[in-house]
């Protein structure tokens, strides 16, 4: 099945390919016990977009890091334009031509587009002098490359999409010819990535080298020539993107195969609703309205997906369903008991009527990451009489608890005295999901199931999340990956601005059809 | 990003403190030898002084006790998330409490009376100083650093007044209540000691001692071992992960601060019941502050707590003794030193931390492989 290139090849027979853009060889980097990147060799043919992919802890992050300026390389020679080149900082990274957009931007909030592209590249002491030429090459720039950013506007005005539109122009006028983007659909919807990509083809045409750092492969296939995969801080294969699958990636990245797509279709009927929240109205603290009377019910053995733009409501539905947060308005019923807006339920009581919940956040809601793991994998459930006996903590069945909860998710290191913060995320998030299961819910809420996991852990994930509700669990998804929206769900539900704008079960979803709803437009 | 090796737990706990001891010793030692005496007898003294002798040794143990509640006062107040820098007024609360008991029942009651119904009066007055602060902080969102340091003021101000107005024997010049019954006074060392057939020298020593051990003890099975302690700690970590578990963060600020208050509040038995037998100014004369040192240089553990006490009680103790022995070395040197102790074993203890670790961990690897070459000679001898 594997048909490794042992030796790259790197016709591409596209007629834009004038020689090697970057070149990064033997490139060692040592982080104390980590060898982050061994050995590592990059071809980057000018004009093209070349793909990086790889698992988190890879070693993608650093190799771009040392091609930035962030960090030194151990040893390694890197060439640009077939020249060597000595980069020690960003500074000499830009000067050589290579420009980077950050994963988390890097944007002054409270300054205009305009004045964020100056910033640092101011011409002389007066501004209003710079301000001149600035917005006149800008204006070039934006009309020959098609990225449309309201220059005027403060950047904390602006939507996600054109802060990152902003980002790349500020990098283009830094001069860049080779252009370096972490995860840059990360924040997207699928609308605004298809405009970013179809910008990135016209830039490629333009002859500008694009390095794309990502780990969704369907758009590696979409946009890429060219493909390196990682594993463990090696270059494991580099690959033309026409010889190459989705399937055969995701083996080279994670080491065996995968299986990431939609299983068990057809599942049973759904069953009773098991959770039904009425007309809830969530206000926050500067009266904004982030739920507009929602309505939704939750039956056995389905799985409901919600998707939606981050920030649109997600985060404040889970929190009213599972008590964390009392809406303003609103009937809930869980359980065979019902919850009017005034004496809303406590997440105590909530677990106590069966439904579990694995927050989205993991660092700052589901574990406490400077207990042991043995204490964090009770959290919220430490009243259990199990655990906890007239007021004294049972810590040796915690920790047997513990260690049978590592046994059967598989969390690795298997080490119950280690701190939470030193798991990697997935096996966080598997020690979390371990504990929310492990109580027989009877509804599960889990907020972004793989954020930050590894994809042999997502698959796992997934499979356990099934395996839920084919046991008869009301499971309730919320992610801001639409794929997975669309690999886990029985039905999908579409949020914007607080209100539900769709729902559909999963046999009418497509892609642009969930993307029309997330805007807000109706289909 | 840094590419220093994790540090190994005892390289911490153990190695560190003591090298980070040394090193404000050596500081120390460099400012003493600088104005003109000799480092070594000084150390000597300081040491003799604190140590040297049953009196001595009494004089550290009793600062020691007040250190201890007061250590153990920030402790709990750190580990749910709060610094309550309010362990003096609370301690000036605690013996005021105690006082008030000890004067309205002394001169009535027995000692098995009294000594209970005292302790209890200086819980709930160091509990009641620390509950205003904390609930001001949970529900009104006023930062208990603030609200903690006027309390100090408040609590000072109010005993000058209590005792200035209505306390103070009519008559009398200086500031004081009168003198409590002899059932207010808690057993001294001495008389315990006696009972059980040794002798001890008199000093202010009391069992007051064996109530901090006892606290260090039950603070240390509260946090580490109840579900109360355990919610504490979520709280303290992360008040977001507590809410998700359902516990109140509300709650757990008023419980922390409660159990720091009341612990501040016991210092009024060792001051008050224990030593002066009557109600005066300044008894606490700093300890709630010098519990901040304490906490910081012992971690917040309690064992930790116990042993920084036994050593700013030897620093008070000693340096009495030296400024008394030593010609020009005044009490303030003895301030210095704490000074530099607080700075490297408190503010600045991990700045050498990577350089005691790299030492550590390399003088581990010369021993085990020096064993190793020793093994294979035994195998054939």
């Amino acid at each position: 099945m594997t048909t490794t290139q042992a030796a790259p090849t790197f016709d591409v027979g596209s007629a834009n390919v004038s020689g090697i853009a970057v070149e990064m060889l033997g490139i060692n980097k040592r982080f104390g016990a980590v060898q982050a990147n061994s050995e590592v060799d990059l071809r980057v043919m000018a004009g093209t977009v070349h793909g990086i992919v790889g698992e988190n802890g890879a070693g993608k992050s650093t190799l771009m890091s040392v091609l930035y300026g962030f960090y030194t390389a151990d040893t390694g020679t890197i060439k640009v334009a077939g020249r060597a080149a000595v980069i020690r900082n960003a500074h000499d990274a830009i000067s050589l031509g290579i420009g980077m957009v950050h994963q988390h931007f890097m944007l002054v909030d409270t300054l205009t587009a305009l004045e964020n592209v100056m910033l640092g590249a101011e011409s002389s002491f007066l501004l209003s002098r710079s301000e001149g030429t600035v917005r006149s090459k800008l204006k070039e720039l934006i009309d020959s490359t098609g990225l449309k950013v309201e220059l005027d506007a403060q950047v904390d005005s602006l939507p996600v999409g054109d802060r990152q539109r902003l980002e790349i122009l500020k990098a283009l006028y830094r001069g860049a010819k080779i252009l370096i983007l972490d995860e840059p659909t990360a924040v997207l919807t699928p609308q605004e990535t298809e405009q970013l990509f179809g910008v990135l083809s016209r830039l490629r045409e333009q002859g500008t080298t694009i390095l794309l750092i990502t780990h969704k492969l369907k758009e590696v296939m979409r946009l890429c020539d060219h493909v390196t995969v990682m594993r463990g801080g090696r270059v494991v294969q580099e690959v033309a993107i026409a010889q190459t699958s989705i399937e055969r990636l995701a083996e080279a990245m994670v080491g065996r195969k995968v299986h990431m797509g939609r299983q068990g279709d057809a599942s049973k009927p759904a069953g009773d609703v098991l959770l039904q929240v009425k007309g809830v109205v969530v206000r926050d603290a500067l009266k904004v309205t982030r739920l507009h009377g929602l309505d939704v019910s939750l039956k056995a053995g389905e799985i409901v997906g919600i998707a939606g733009v981050s920030g649109n409501g997600q985060s404040e539905m889970l929190e009213v369903m599972s008590g964390l947060l009392a809406p303003q308005e609103g009937h809930m019923e869980v359980g065979g008991t019902s919850f009017d807006a005034g004496a809303w339920m406590d997440p105590r009581t909530a677990r106590k009527l069966g439904v579990a919940h694995v927050p989205e956040d993991r660092h700052e809601r589901a574990m406490v990451m400077s207990f042991e793991a043995w204490e964090s994998a009770v959290l919220g459930y430490e009243w259990l009489p199990q655990y906890c006996h007239a007021g004294w903590m049972r810590h040796d069945d915690m920790r047997k608890a513990t260690v049978d909860m590592m046994e059967r998710f598989d969390v690795r290191p298997r080490n119950d005295r280690l701190l939470s913060a030193s798991f990697s995320g997935g096996n966080q998030q598997k020690l979390v999901l371990a504990r929310e299961l492990g109580q027989a819910p009877k509804v599960l809420l889990v907020g972004q199931p793989t954020r930050g996991v590894d994809i042999g852990a997502i698959e796992f994930i997934y499979s356990q999340l099934r395996s839920m509700r084919d046991a008869g669990c009301a499971v309730l998804v919320v992610s801001s990956e639409l794929d997975e929206i669309l690999a886990l769900s029985d039905r999908v539900i579409v949020l914007n601005q607080g209100r539900v704008t769709g729902e559909l079960p999963i046999d009418q979803c497509t892609e642009s059809k969930l993307g029309m709803l997330m805007l807000g437009s109706a289909t | 990003m840094s590419a220093n090796q994790p540090m190994s737990r005892w390289v911490e706990l153990g190695v560190l403190p003591v090298v980070n001891l040394l090193v404000a010793l050596l500081a120390a030692g460099a400012v003493v030898a600088l104005v003109g005496q000799n480092p070594v007898d000084v150390l000597t003294f300081l040491i003799r002084g604190a140590f040297g002798t049953p009196r001595g040794l009494s004089y550290t143990l009793y600062y020691t006790t007040t250190f201890i509640f007061t250590g153990l006062a920030v402790a709990v107040a750190f580990h749910g998330g709060l610094f309550n820098i309010g362990g003096e007024g609370q301690a000036i609360m605690g013996g005021l409490g105690a006082g008030l008991v000890a004067l309205w029942l002394s001169y009535s009651q027995p000692a098995w009376v009294v000594l209970p119904v005292m302790l209890m009066a200086s819980i709930v007055f160091g509990i009641a100083w620390a509950a205003v602060p904390a609930y001001l902080q949970a529900y009104r969102g006023s930062h208990v650093v603030i609200t903690t340091i006027m309390f100090n003021f408040l609590a000072s101000t109010l005993l000058v007044y209590l005792l200035v107005n209505h306390l103070k024997p009519p008559g009398s010049m200086s500031v004081e209540s009168s003198v409590f019954g002899p059932s207010a006074k808690l057993t001294s060392m001495r008389d315990f000691l006696g009972w059980l057939g040794r002798d001890w020298p008199a000093s202010p020593l009391n069992i007051s001692f064996f109530l901090a051990l006892l606290a260090a003890v039950g603070v240390y099975f509260l946090l580490w071992h109840t579900r109360m302690g355990y919610a504490l700690r979520a709280v303290g970590s992360s008040a977001n992960a507590a809410a998700y578990a359902g516990i109140k963060p509300k709650h757990q600020v008023m419980i922390a601060m409660g159990f720091s208050g009341a612990l501040a509040g016991m210092v009024g038995m060792n001051e008050i019941a224990g030593v002066n037998g009557k109600l005066l100014l300044e008894f606490v004369s700093g300890a709630g502050f010098t519990g901040i040192a304490v906490a910081l240089i012992g971690r917040n553990h309690p064992i930790g707590i116990v042993l920084a006490s036994v050593l700013f009680g030897a620093l008070f103790q000693g340096g009495a003794e030296v400024s008394f022995e030593i010609r020009g070395f005044s009490r303030d040197m003895v301030v210095m030193l704490q000074g530099f102790i607080v700075l490297f074993s408190g503010a600045m203890a991990y700045v050498i931390a990577p350089w005691v670790n790299k030492g550590a961990v390399s003088l581990v690897s010369v021993l085990s492989r020096s064993r190793h070459k020793e093994e294979p000679g035994a195998s054939h001898g």
